[in-house]
């Protein structure tokens, strides 16, 4: 920890939070669209490091992440709408999220511990079809879900009378619904971060390493495998139940489109393009992927307007064709991702060689 | 009864388009231990390929058998380009990367794929032309077309002469032998490079024919038709035991079963609480009680440790 | 590493000073300062639609209805408030998403849009009518049908469209009428599909109908064999299907495969060229229905469409009339408030009475069309033939109720005149009572006909 007293890192951790605290402002000089799309983009943060837990650290390929999430989100939805005419309070809620979560990470853990790489890939690609479909099919015979109709009304993130929708005044600015979901996102990020920091140097993270490199020899040492797997699921899907919760919070609305096994396969995506286990390189990938079809949305169409003077090609279908393209060049041409850990580099020079 | 044989009918002839996806997942996964994600996008491909030229044969007047034969050779031609600039851009280049890698690009070229097609075949749904003439036949109170029947043979002919070609051949050895160990292999003087290629372009003729089959089975085509269909390929093939084309076969035909009973018939086991809007899940949680039991799958070989 | 941070940190807040500044160039929010002398004020109108995806073209034709109103708008150079008015239209895509949608009508927000007709979808309207509301801007839907919209209390929540419920009920009694028993119903699992067909079922069975059968798909399913043999197996002499004509199509053919007898129904989504397409023979006969009514039926109907395929060279597709209403509802509230002002105008959008191109339009205290109609359509040798209208409070059905009472009096009349020479004089006291009967038959006709007049004209 001493590291972190070095004036020149001080400076810097100043100098980010600055950076951050501020960022929210100025990006709403463009928009209050833009701060929304930053929201998104930190809850993408905290979900890919959630995810990057399960891939990263232990080198379990999970394909159906996006469970966890849904989880989360329609226990927000259920408990603080009214759906049940339940309004429960933030502290209520998402512990009670994470948990949900959290169980149905060891639920679908435990019979999944024997598989391996592709095999298990696909099975929790399964799980997570199997829980959005029962979201869209739970309305009949009771009403739980409310099916594919969603849940509307959903009650924003409150402390006591402080409510996170809409604009309230602050310390004499003006502050927006947006702007404030920023702050508490960051603040949940930032406690992910430094939870997943932690975690990396502990003995769990040593062992969630040896897992990832060698299981047998993992278990030759005395590591308890089993335990330790279901604690990377468990502890992955806790963050993935949280993030549901404040995303179930911030639209207001959640139905179960939102989760669909391509959100899953986009999160993965982030962890891998960044850097697997590497925890700056997975926030990097996730800002990255969350906000680079934001700009191409905002850039394509003008752009093509100020080259040919007509729009060539719809932006939409570009936009998306752009963004596979960046999925295999980056790929393509920095296997280990944007950002890998130093020991990851250096593991894949010596294959290479 | 006559319900019940109709059922099995429907789930043999969805099971066989499952089956001959799957061919081609479990001829790269046995080479190379990795997973094509972008094979359902070859697949579907491979049917407007098929759409665009027979049906603007057709229009042309050409008689409707050669124009139909144009247009399955074209797609054919088409898919094994595809699947071979598939390897040589996507996959060869990270064959020493790390594992997760190659899933991540193939993920990408399957998203460049749908677009691709999206820009040239447009977003619309496209009818496929009328290659077979109607044909409809009544066995024992249940219903079935020429055109099922020709999938469920096609698909059987199709394992058959893949498994002779990978048993039967020196291309197939060698196959055989990177699958076992590349760098061995290469010490023996197999073409490491042309072996897995070969892998390609021959999944990717399968995923045409495959194409074509749903095609003319649905007489419908969508850019987005693929995705789902891989999806429940790779299901039925990892259920099989992924990498053994026995297997691959009979998951797919397994699932199909799986699926049309499921939809048929769970609905009054279980007092109306679990239908048909649980049908794509039955496949699923077969497929993980199986895994919890046999985590290779049914037919597969013990891999190594792969992971 | 600790170099590595503050670089981090320098480029963050780089990129993002530079995005907004980038953002800065967008059009700021309207002036209402006029240039002195000849006042004009600028009344920007948000409209999204899916630009792209598989609705684009749906989305295309939304947007055409909106631009034809504004520029009738302007070209008739409206005075609000003692200055000109000029509308400027804002269109966004959302691509069907909900989550872009939200993102897109934050846009609009910003933007300080005075009003947003749309959008186009159900999904993507609900979740931004939340945003709306909470700006306090007008939104007029010109085609989200779901009833969640309107059912959420939203003040701000309008549609100019007849709802799922409606749609709903109006074939499940329409199917009653088909002299059918049993029914077998086939959704989607989309918030359209289960909503509809959960109102049809409903319906259905109000009706005296016995739901044999509840299936499910999805909606990008392609084989439907398995339900359908399930369906077979009940001998349901009716399905219908809640959903989009893609699936409808391929649906209706397998149908035919499995020797299925039954007739297909299905609402709005299969009430398309596409699906004739897709389902091929095995759509000939059959019905949908569509909400509205036909532009052809439609006082000024002909006219909206002479002046749209004028303009754009193209087809109406869909909703084009709708929208086009929706704009000038707005406009005519902004007029009967004279504010351009949400805040002012929007409880005049409550009171509107607006005789438009689809309909009379007027909304019921949640925000949604009063009585709005519903017509079937029958699929004939590739085109979609009108049958008949169910439900609707315009004048022509008012006007139609009357001739039919009238034709009933007349008929009334011809009956006593005929009882009268049919009988001998012997019967005479008979007759008087038949004839009686008859009169009394005709008077009461009379008297329902002038109730149905009272009432549409009270509705009006």
């Amino acid at each position: 920890m001493s590291k972190w007293l070095n004036p020149r890192s001080a400076f810097g951790i100043a100098l980010i939070a600055v950076a951050l605290l501020g960022l929210p402002f100025v990006a709403a000089m463009g928009g209050q669209a833009w701060v929304r799309i930053l929201d998104f983009a930190i809850l993408y943060v905290f979900l890919a490091l959630g995810l990057n837990i399960v891939v990263g650290f232990a080198g379990l390929l999970d394909l159906g992440y996006i469970a966890f999430y849904a989880v989360g989100a329609y226990t927000w939805a259920l408990l603080a709408s009214p759906h049940f005419g339940l309004h429960l309070p933030i502290w209520v809620i998402l512990p009670i999220g994470a948990g949900l979560a959290c169980f149905a990470g060891v639920l679908l853990g435990s019979p999944t511990l024997k598989l391996r790489g592709d095999y298990l890939a696909i099975v929790t690609l399964g799980f997570g079809e199997i829980v959005r479909i029962f979201m869209n099919n739970l309305n009949a015979p009771v009403n739980i879900t409310n099916g594919p109709q969603g849940i509307t009304l959903i009650d924003p993130v409150a402390f006591g009378d402080f409510r996170f929708s809409g604009t309230s005044q602050l310390f004499g600015l003006s502050v927006s619904g947006p702007i404030k979901y920023y702050y508490l996102l960051v603040a949940l990020a930032i406690l992910v971060i430094v939870i997943n920091l932690r975690l990396q140097h502990s003995r769990i993270g040593r062992a969630w390493q040896a897992i990832r490199e060698d299981e047998i020899a993992a278990k030759a040492v005395g590591i308890n495998t089993r335990n330790i797997k279901l604690l990377a699921f468990a502890m992955g899907a806790s963050f993935g139940g949280i993030a549901g919760g404040v995303f179930a919070a911030m639209q207001g609305f959640v139905s179960p489109e939102s989760f669909s096994l391509m959100e899953s396969i986009m999160i993965l995506a982030m962890v891998v393009l960044g850097g697997m286990g590497h925890i700056p390189g997975v926030i990097l990938g996730a800002v990255l992927l969350s906000i680079l079809p934001e700009v191409l949305r905002y850039g394509v169409g003008p752009a093509q307007m100020a080259l040919f003077g007509k729009m060539l090609v719809d932006p939409e279908s570009l936009r998306m064709l752009v963004f596979g393209l960046a999925l295999v060049l980056v790929m393509r041409f920095k296997p280990a991702g944007l950002w890998p850990s130093p020991e990851r580099k250096r593991e894949l020079q010596e294959a290479g060689q | 009864m006559d319900i019940f044989l109709q059922q099995i009918i429907n789930g043999l002839v969805q099971g066989s388009i499952y089956a001959l996806v799957a061919l081609g997942y479990t001829m790269v996964y046995g080479i190379m231990g990795l997973i094509n994600f972008a094979h359902g996008e070859v697949v579907m491909i491979g049917t407007l390929v098929t759409i665009t030229v027979a049906g603007s044969l057709i229009k042309a007047g050409m008689p409707v058998a050669l124009a139909g034969l144009a247009g399955v050779s074209a797609s054919v031609l088409v898919c094994m380009a595809l699947g071979w600039g598939l390897e040589r851009i996507a996959y060869r280049p990270l064959r020493n990367a790390p594992r997760l890698t190659p899933l991540i690009t193939a993920i990408g070229m399957s998203i460049v794929l749908q677009n691709l097609a999206m820009m040239i075949w447009g977003r619309n749904y496209l009818t496929f032309p009328p290659l077979l003439p109607k044909m409809d036949f009544e066995f024992a109170g249940a219903n079935f077309t020429a055109i099922q029947v020709i999938i469920v043979l096609v698909s059987a002919a199709t394992m058959g002469g893949l498994l002779l070609l990978v048993y039967r051949t020196k291309l197939g050895m060698a196959m055989r032998a990177t699958a076992q160990n590349p760098a061995v292999a290469s010490l023996m003087g197999v073409n490491i490079n042309r072996v897995i290629a070969a892998a390609f372009v021959i999944g990717s003729a399968l995923g045409a024919l495959a194409g074509v089959m749903v095609g003319g089975y649905y007489e419908i085509a969508h850019y987005q038709m693929g995705f789902m269909l891989g999806l429940k390929a790779f299901t039925a093939a990892v259920l099989g035991g992924i990498g053994n084309l026995g297997g691959a076969m009979l998951g797919g035909i397994l699932l199909g079963i799986i699926e049309a009973l499921g939809a048929g018939y769970i609905g009054d086991l279980t007092g109306g609480f679990l239908g048909s809007h649980y049908q794509d899940i039955f496949a699923f949680i077969v497929l993980i009680v199986v895994l919890m039991f046999k985590p290779s799958g049914l037919f597969g070989e013990k891999t190594g440790d792969r992971a | 590493m600790h170099a590595k941070l503050s670089v981090v940190a320098l480029s963050v807040a780089a990129a993002f000073a530079l995005s907004a500044c980038g953002q800065k160039e967008e059009p700021k929010a309207a002036a209402p300062a006029a240039p002195a002398g000849k006042p004009e004020v600028v009344v920007k109108l948000g409209h999204v639609a899916p630009m792209t995806g598989p609705q684009a073209h749906l989305g295309k034709d939304n947007e055409n209805g909106a631009v034809l109103a504004i520029e009738e708008l302007n070209a008739k150079g409206l005075e609000i408030g003692g200055a000109k008015v000029k509308f400027q239209l804002l269109a966004e895509d959302d691509a069907a998403d909900p989550k872009q949608g939200a993102i897109v009508a934050q846009k609009l927000v910003d933007a300080k849009v005075n009003g947003v007709i749309g959008h186009l979808n159900s999904g993507t309207t609900i979740p931004a009518s939340k945003l709306y509301s909470d700006a306090g801007i007008p939104q007029i839907s010109g085609s989200a049908t779901n009833p969640k919209y309107t059912q959420q209390g939203f003040k701000t929540a309008f549609r100019v469209m007849a709802n799922d419920v409606q749609q709903g009920r109006a074939l499940g009694e329409f199917a009653a009428k088909q002299g059918v028993k049993t029914v077998a119903v086939v959704d989607d699992r989309t918030a359209y599909g289960q909503g509809l067909a959960d109102e049809f079922k409903k319906a259905a069975e109000a009706s005296g109908l016995k739901v044999v059968a509840t299936e499910y798909t999805n909606d990008k399913a392609t084989d439907f064999k398995a339900i359908l043999t399930k369906i077979k197996s009940t001998k349901a002499e009716l399905v219908f299907y809640g959903g989009m004509d893609a699936q409808g199509g391929p649906m209706a053919k397998q149908m035919k495969e499995l020797g299925i007898k039954a007739k297909f129904l299905g609402g709005d989504g299969v009430c398309t060229p596409e699906f004739m397409k897709l389902g091929g023979e095995a759509t000939e006969g059959n019905f949908c229905s569509l909400p509205g009514q036909p532009l052809e039926k439609l006082a000024k109907g002909p006219e909206f469409r002479e002046k749209f395929t004028k303009k754009f060279n193209a087809e109406i597709q869909l909703y084009a009339p709708y929208v086009y209403d929706a704009v000038m509802v707005m406009a005519d509230s902004m007029k009967r408030a004279d504010s351009v002002d949400p805040v002012k105008y929007l409880p005049a959008i409550g009171q509107t009475k607006y005789d438009g191109v689809t309909a009379l339009i007027e909304f019921d205290p949640q925000g949604d069309l009063k009585g709005g109609a519903i017509s079937i359509y029958q699929y004939k040798g590739g085109k979609l033939e009108y049958v008949e209208t169910l439900g609707g409070s315009s004048v022509a059905t008012a006007k139609a109720e009357v001739k039919e009472a009238v034709d009933s009096v007349k008929d009334a009349a011809k009956a006593v005149a005929g009882a009268a020479t049919a009988v001998g004089k012997e019967a005479v006291g008979d007759a008087k009572e038949a004839a009686k009967d008859v009169v009394k038959a005709g008077a009461e006709a009379v008297k329902n006909a002038a109730d149905a007049t009272k009432a549409a004209v009270e509705k009006k």
